[in-house]
Parts: structure tokens; C-alpha cells; sequence
């Protein structure tokens, strides 16, 4: 009889935790789809016709699909230009951020000396300015050089990066242990041999997190590019697409292909690269 | 000798990224704060040295003071909307974290950060387009009278909140995921046996606890909040459609100054502004910080 009784009351609690978990997947399943909504409409209205544009309820298939967008697009703008700019700015800046940053890192990890504590302090305090507040004195820096509306002038100001060394500093410390490298210097190594041969293969983790955080982060560059490519072929794919907006004439269709052809590659590159770039983002709220 | 050798090594392998820093950022940091008390009109070989003129200049300056408000107002908005949303939906993925969805809630929520903020622009520019956006229709379909959500001086301020809070989400509640995870799971465990429900102990124990981080979050997002730019350049076009016009922020007023009025004296001042800014919130987080580090 009692037994039955906890019985009922352990399948009672079980019911109640089964519906709690359902309702909190239905909660964030509705508030996922709604963050992604705007992104999949996006794609879908770069292949509307103009009066499926006007349809109400906003179908998120098209009715009858159309490349006409894509095609105009294509032919007012050189958006591929564009896309390969960037493609060429982020990749090239990414190099930059990955060679600047593990060397550093590992001299400020493990080279004790009060002249490298200098430094590294240096590098911090510049990290908490952002890039906003010296972008007008850095565009003269490129204009002198004369590498203004090129590859060169955007990566002017993404070559290094303050978070970056910091990254790497913080995971030499905790995934190197000094033996490792007094034993190798017992060996005989040379410092630039260990340096290729032992740290950066145990580097590789963050490495891989830091290239894609890099990455997306001059992929996504703004102000920068702005201000410093003002020649339409030398526009990286967010400028272009922001200056391009701004014509009256262009019609929503035709914006949101070309959006769309920006956001599918990226998009799918995240979706590969996600746990890298999960692991990057967490760790710079990883502040001891 | 081999002491010196391995220095020598330190500081020759240091060298390279060094003077890029200092070539890339220690003086141009310099620079705008040199600049902001000069006058330099781009084209004219001297700078004269002006004192504080420029400052004072922003105090009366009108555009400046508009530039400001909205973007405080964004700054602020922004961090309103995102950190309780951020805590509760790290929460609930905390929570399922053992599902098989999980990492679709995950992603879904963090997409928005990643994938490009012009395009990302463009689908608002849509959802809140007075004529064919989808906003409108709904609030019509509801009874109400549609706005016209990027012209209007309020709704459009708002509408900048509502993209940039959607684009900052992610990374609030990625942040706090970790934080999530990096509470002690006996803690919870004792207050359940004491008869805590979920939402008690996420009141009484997660927030409490989450404290640096909520801070930490709160001041990226305000920092950002502060020199948004894209977002209102693309939202924000005024009635002729001149860019970023009808919510004008600090960067943009900033460019202003500089490429339009070739006043980049004055800009570097504006620059100045925005960096006390940003450090002051950085002081304050480190304080509190510490404070907490003492109690």
C-alpha cells in the first residue's frame, strides 16, 4: 500500500521533471529559431521575385524561386572583388595575429626579466583602448605610407593584437612546463628549436581558436575599412555592402542576395569551426 | 654566458611584434591624445598647439551632445536587454546541456555575433521597413498603427538597441555558459536537498555567484556599446539617406569631423572623450573587482 504510494509519488515527480524539460526545450527552440529568423529570411528574400517581396505572411520558401537578384547584383557591383579582398585582408591578417602573437606569448610566458614585464604591461594597457579612438592618427600612418585603398593599408591596423598575446601567454604557463624546456636546452637544443619543435606543436589548440577569433574579426571589420578603402575596388565585402545600401535605387531583392552571398560562406565556416571559435570567445572572459 | 645568450634570444624574438606595437598602436594612441589639443585641418603643414580649445569647443557643441546621449542611450539599452536575457538563457542551456539540441541552442544564439554585421544589418533594414517589413505587418494584423520604425527619432534609436542587443546576445550568454559551468555542482546539489526549486537557486546562488562575470560582461558590452558604428550607419539613414545620419553616434560624428570638415584636431578630441569612457568603466569594474576580492 505505502509502497505503491512512493511509487506513484517518485513517477509523479518524474512526470513533473519531464514536463519541466519539455517546456524549457520549447522555451529555447522558439527563442533559437527566433535569433535565427532573420538570417534565414534574409536568404530567402535574395531569391524572391519583387512582388513576392510584398506578400503577406513573408513566406520563408519562395514560391517561385529566382536567381534574377544574384545575377543583378553581380553585375552592379564587384561584389566577388569585394569578397576577395576580404577573404585576402582576414587571411593575411590572421597570419600576422598567429606569428606576432605566439612568439611574444611564449617570450612573455617563460623569459622572466623585469624588461619583458615592461612590456608586457605595455601590450595590456593598449588592449583596453579600442581601436576607434587611434584609427584617424593610424589612417595618416597609412596615407604616408601610401597604402591607402589596399590589401596593405587595411592590414595596416590588423597586424597585431593585444588579446591575442595574452592568450597565448596564459596557455604557456599552463600547458608547458618549464622541464620540459630546461631538458630540451640540456639536449642541446637551440632556443628557435624549441621554440618551432616543442612549443608551437603543443600551441596548436590555441592557436587554432586565436586564427579563427583573428579571422572573423578582420572578416567583420568595419570603421577600418572604411575610412581607409574609399576606391569601390578596393572596398572589403562590408563596406562595399554598406556603401551599396545607400543608393536609392537599389531595391531590397537585390540587397538581400548579395547578403546572402556573404553570409552563406561565412556562416558555413563557423558552423566548421564552431568549437574553435566557442573555445577563443570563452577565453576572453578568462581573465585571472 | 649562457644566461646572456638565452636574453639576447628573448628580446631579439620579442623585437619584431614590439615595435609593431609600437609602431601600430602606441603612437597613434599617442597621437590622438597630441592631436586633440592642436588644430590641424588636414591640408595645412602647421598644427598649432590650442590647449584644451577643443574641448571646450564640445561642450557647446551641439551635434556632439546628440552624438553622446544616443549613444549612451545605445550603450545602456544594449546591456539592459542583454545581460538578463544572457543569465536566463545560459540558465536554461545550462540546464540542458545534456540534451542533443543543446548545441543547436548553442549556435542559434551565437550566430547572430559572428556572421557579418552589415549583412546581418540588412535583414533588420527589412524586418523594420515602414513599408514591406514584416514588423509593421504584425503590429498592423494586431491592431495597432504600423510606425515608421527608422525614420521616427525614438524608434529609431531603439530599433540600433534591438539589432545591436541581438547581435550581442551570443556572446553574453557564451561567456556565461562558462561561468555556468565553472559553479560548484555540490552547491546546487545541497540546496535541492534543502528544497531550493530550480528558479530559487538561480536567484539565491547563480547570480550571486556570477557576479565578476556579469561585470565582466557588463562592461565588453557597454565598451562596444560605446563605439557602435556599422550598425547605426547602416540602420540609420536620414530622410535625404545620407548613412547614419538620423542616429548619430560617436564614431560616426567623430569620421565627421575629421573626413568631411577636416577638422581632425577636434576628432581626435571627440576620440579622447570616448577613451575616458572606456577607461572609467574599466576602472570601475576593477574596483568593484577588488572590493570583492577584499569582502
Amino acid at each position: 500500500m505505502s509502497d505503491r504510494e512512493a511509487n506513484r509519488a517518485a513517477t509523479r515527480r518524474r512526470m513533473r521533471r519531464v514536463l519541466v524539460d519539455r517546456g524549457i526545450d520549447v522555451v529555447l527552440m522558439v527563442f533559437s529559431l527566433l535569433m535565427l529568423l532573420p538570417l534565414v529570411f534574409l536568404v530567402s528574400n535574395g531569391f524572391k521575385t519583387p512582388q513576392e517581396m510584398l506578400a503577406w505572411p513573408p513566406t520563408i520558401i519562395p514560391a517561385n524561386p529566382t536567381t534574377d537578384n544574384f545575377a543583378a547584383v553581380l553585375q552592379d557591383t564587384p561584389l566577388l572583388r569585394w569578397i576577395f579582398n576580404s577573404v585576402v585582408f582576414a587571411v593575411l591578417s590572421t597570419l600576422a595575429i598567429l606569428a606576432t602573437s605566439s612568439i611574444a606569448g611564449y617570450i612573455l610566458a617563460k623569459f622572466r626579466y623585469r624588461s619583458l614585464n615592461v612590456i608586457f604591461a605595455l601590450v595590456l594597457a593598449t588592449a583596453i583602448v579600442p581601436f576607434e579612438v587611434y584609427m584617424i592618427p593610424l589612417y595618416f600612418q597609412a596615407q604616408s605610407l601610401g597604402i591607402l585603398n589596399s590589401i596593405w593599408g587595411l592590414l595596416l591596423g590588423y597586424l597585431v593584437m593585444s588579446f591575442g598575446i595574452f592568450l597565448i601567454r596564459q596557455n604557456v604557463i599552463h600547458s608547458i612546463p618549464d622541464e620540459l624546456l630546461e631538458a630540451a636546452r640540456i639536449d642541446g637544443a637551440g632556443e628557435l628549436w624549441i621554440f618551432f619543435r616543442i612549443v608551437l606543436p603543443l600551441l596548436r589548440g590555441a592557436l587554432g581558436a586565436l586564427g579563427v577569433l583573428a579571422f572573423f574579426q578582420a572578416w567583420t571589420a568595419f570603421a577600418w575599412p572604411m575610412i581607409v578603402a574609399t576606391n569601390r575596388e578596393a572596398y572589403t565585402i562590408e563596406v562595399g555592402l554598406a556603401l551599396f545600401q545607400t543608393g536609392f535605387t537599389v531595391d531590397l531583392g537585390r540587397l538581400s542576395a548579395a547578403s546572402a552571398i556573404v553570409l552563406i560562406p561565412s556562416i558555413t565556416l563557423f558552423v566548421i569551426l564552431r568549437r574553435n571559435f566557442v573555445q577563443g570567445v570563452a577565453s576572453t572572459g578568462l581573465k585571472e | 654566458m649562457l644566461r646572456r645568450k638565452r636574453w639576447l634570444f628573448a628580446i631579439l624574438a620579442i623585437l619584431p611584434t614590439l615595435a609593431l606595437f609600437a609602431w601600430l598602436r602606441m603612437f597613434p594612441i599617442y597621437e590622438t591624445l597630441r592631436l586633440s589639443l592642436h588644430k590641424w585641418d588636414i591640408l595645412s603643414r602647421n598644427k598649432p598647439f590650442i590647449g584644451l580649445a577643443n574641448f571646450q569647443e564640445l561642450m557647446g557643441d551641439r551635434l556632439f551632445h546628440e552624438a553622446l546621449l544616443n549613444t549612451t542611450i545605445i550603450a545602456f539599452g544594449v546591456l539592459l536587454i542583454t545581460i538578463p536575457t544572457a543569465m536566463v538563457l545560459a540558465a536554461l542551456i545550462h540546464y540542458r546541456t545534456r540534451s542533443r539540441v543543446s548545441g543547436f541552442y548553442e549556435t542559434a544564439v551565437f550566430l547572430p555575433h559572428v556572421v557579418s554585421l552589415v549583412p546581418a544589418a540588412m535583414a533588420w533594414k527589412w524586418i523594420f521597413d515602414a513599408r514591406l517589413g514584416p514588423l509593421n505587418a504584425v503590429l498592423t494584423f494586431l491592431g495597432f498603427e504600423p510606425q515608421a520604425w527608422l525614420f521616427d527619432p525614438t524608434l529609431s534609436v531603439i530599433s540600433v538597441i534591438v539589432l545591436c542587443s541581438w547581435q550581442a546576445l551570443g556572446y553574453a550568454v557564451l561567456i556565461y555558459l562558462v561561468g555556468f559551468k565553472s559553479l560548484p555542482a555540490s552547491l546546487f546539489e545541497a540546496a535541492k536537498l534543502d528544497g531550493a526549486s530550480g528558479p530559487q537557486s538561480f536567484w539565491f546562488l547563480s547570480i550571486p555567484m556570477l557576479k565578476p562575470i556579469t561585470l565582466y560582461v557588463s562592461v565588453v558590452t557597454l565598451v562596444s556599446g560605446f563605439n557602435v558604428y556599422a550598425q547605426a550607419f547602416v540602420l540609420a539613414s536620414d530622410a535625404q539617406g545620407a548613412p547614419g545620419r538620423q542616429v548619430r553616434v560617436l564614431v560616426l560624428d567623430m569620421l565627421e569631423n575629421s573626413f568631411r570638415n577636416y577638422r581632425v584636431g577636434y576628432a581626435a578630441s571627440e576620440a579622447v572623450v570616448l577613451l575616458v569612457i572606456v577607461l572609467v568603466l574599466t576602472l570601475i569594474q576593477f574596483s568593484l573587482l577588488r572590493e570583492r576580492g577584499r569582502a
